[in-house]
């Protein structure tokens, strides 16, 4: 194993997002604010408990969910993508590294980075509205598996983009959708009974139920569901990762 | 029966350090870029790989170094197949790449310390010290790298490919865009790092390059390796010096009684150019010069000249069938 190359990696990108400070945490911090006093205040004020639960209250999971995807997704995807457009590249194409340490490296930095930013717009929550945490454990273990699958993807999405347009293009057109259509601002139990069939095919779906139960104890899906579905993403991902590498796709010629 | 000590020392020496075998690379849209490719690289040795633009250098460097994958062949790298045991091959190796490949934002220490942990080598800030100084980049190591010039963002790279002490330095066009001092900076800089036991493997097509620098020369022309030459014996085998005669009278065709001599005439009559073999003994400019007394061919000047490697390089590539006959 080449601790020092693993080393090497994740320093250099977590270097990356303490220069960055500004783009990397405020500004998520900032639209997770609004969407706080937007959707939890000024909205929330007038919607009716969901399960006994506050509206405000009731979509923090959610947003800190929406949050971690699309920091995570952007994070990694960047981290690859940039050695790759600059051409630095060549160096850790000839370095002594295998996949599995240039994944930890790159996927720890950026799953590191979006539960950072979890746990960062948990605690702006608290000004907002009150909550609990009923499984602080469970709610630690989804932040982390979540983050370091969604890292992963992301990662894919970086070796896969060749352009600055199509690193963008997965996130917009499917990750961003998914997300609002995962329950983020509402229970998949208020959708009439087809658009609940199908919103069971929406993995994001999953995620959220099992984040939302690890708060509140209630969930739109078994618990045990969730946690089978994020881990089977996780294992999709790193099976197209390690063909990847192995065949040397859009990285090797 | 167990060698000694010295006996195992001169038996690894002679053992090549790259040993290239059969490696052939067919890009996915069909060029064929590298035709079976065999070459050995000594311990210790500079070689040379000259070619012109697209000839194939640069992607046999790569498939050396792991950035490319080649489509046949095998190559050993300090012992170590570059496949199979691809993490000792390429720790041994450093690879200095002909784009200035940079990461902009990042501070010159930050990159250096970046690549050598990179290559799996615990950090020793007192020899990275000395790569920097010796690349007159210590003044600069707290500045962002695409604050620095040209020139320096070479000696960056240069710097990063040293950063984990590799024993094979790959320079790829070393000299591209470089002004003539950082050139001669980096010519003194490889020659101490041969002293030092470091194997330079560089490409270019620049002849005075090569020329200067190298032990040994390989010529690559359309993906193939078409010559392996010691430069010494290269530059005399292929090598021809030239005596010109700069006439007083132009000369329309040249005289019955000249014919011994291997002559033509040029600059529409007005010079005489006697070729001949460096290596004979008897060069036949005396009697050829005693000759023109006697049919009262008069000449105001002469000048000799030795083919250059540019010559024999540009003879070789554009005739290389005849060249190796």
């Amino acid at each position: 194993m080449n601790i020092y190359g693993i080393r090497a990696i994740y320093r250099f990108e977590m270097a990356r997002t303490f220069r960055t400070l500004m783009e990397s945490v405020a500004a998520p911090v900032l639209t997770t604010s609004l969407y706080f006093i937007v959707f939890g205040k000024a909205i929330g004020s007038r919607m009716g408990d969901i399960d006994s639960i506050g509206y405000g209250a009731y979509i923090i999971p959610g947003l800190v969910m929406l949050s971690l995807l699309n920091e995570s997704i952007s994070n990694a995807s960047f981290g690859i993508y940039m050695p790759k457009w600059a051409g630095t590249i060549y160096e850790l194409l000839s370095a002594p590294v295998s996949w599995i340490e240039v994944l930890i490296g790159y996927v720890g930095a950026a799953a590191t980075k979006s539960v950072m930013l979890g746990m960062l717009i948990l605690g702006t929550a608290r000004f907002f509205v009150p909550y609990q945490i009923a499984h602080p454990v469970w709610m630690i273990g989804f932040l982390l598996l979540t983050a370091v699958t969604f890292s992963l993807f992301g990662f894919i999405i970086g070796l896969w983009a060749d352009s600055f347009q199509k690193l963008q293009v997965i996130p917009m057109l499917i990750v961003t959708p998914l997300t609002f259509l995962g329950g983020a601002f509402y229970s998949i139990n208020m959708l009439p009974p087809i658009w609940q069939q199908i919103s069971l095919f929406n993995p994001v779906v999953y995620l959220i139920s099992g984040f939302r139960w690890s708060f509140y104890g209630i969930a739109d899906v078994d618990v045990a569901v969730s946690i089978g579905m994020i881990s089977g993403f996780l294992m999709v991902c790193l099976t197209f990762v390690w063909w990847v590498f192995k065949s040397g796709y859009k990285i090797r010629r | 029966m167990n060698k000694s000590p010295t006996a195992r020392l001169s038996a690894e020496s002679s053992i090549p350090i790259i040993s290239v075998r059969g490696v052939n690379k067919t890009y996915a849209g069909g060029f064929q870029a590298l035709k079976n490719i065999n070459l050995d690289i000594q311990r210790g040795e500079i070689f040379a790989l000259l070619g012109p633009n697209g000839a194939g250098k640069t992607t046999l460097i790569s498939i050396v170094c792991g950035i490319v994958n080649a489509t046949a062949g095998s190559i050993i790298a300090d012992g170590h197949d570059i496949a199979r045991d691809y993490r000792a091959a390429r720790a041994a190796i450093g690879l200095v790449p002909q784009e200035l490949h940079t990461d902009a934002f990042e501070s010159v220490w930050a990159t250096v310390t970046f690549s050598r942990g990179l290559f799996g080598k615990p950090s020793n800030p007192t020899y990275l010290e000395k790569v920097l100084r010796d690349l007159s980049l210590w003044d600069k190591r707290n500045e962002k790298i695409m604050a620095l010039s040209g020139g320096m963002k070479r000696r960056v790279l240069i710097a990063k490919a040293l950063s984990h002490e590799p024993t094979i330095l790959f320079l790829d066009e070393p000299s591209a865009g470089v002004d003539v001092e950082l050139r001669h900076d980096m010519w003194r800089m490889v020659r101490e790092l041969r002293e030092q036991g470091t194997t330079i493997i560089l490409t270019t097509h620049y002849i005075e390059e090569a020329e200067q620098m190298a032990d040994r020369i390989g010529v690559i022309s359309k993906g193939e390796l078409i010559l392996v030459e010691d430069k010494e014996v290269l530059m005399r085998k292929l090598g021809k010096k030239q005596l010109t005669l700069r006439l007083r009278q132009p000369m329309s065709i040249i005289p019955a009684e000249l014919s011994n001599w291997s002559l033509t005439l040029c600059e529409d009559g007005h010079a005489l150019v006697y070729s001949f073999d460096t290596q004979t003994e008897e060069t036949g400019i005396a009697e050829l010069l005693r000759a023109l007394g006697e049919h009262g061919i008069e000449f105001k000047d002469l000048r000799s000249s030795e083919s250059s490697l540019e010559d024999i390089f540009v003879s070789l590539v554009h005739r290389p069938m005849e060249a190796q006959a």
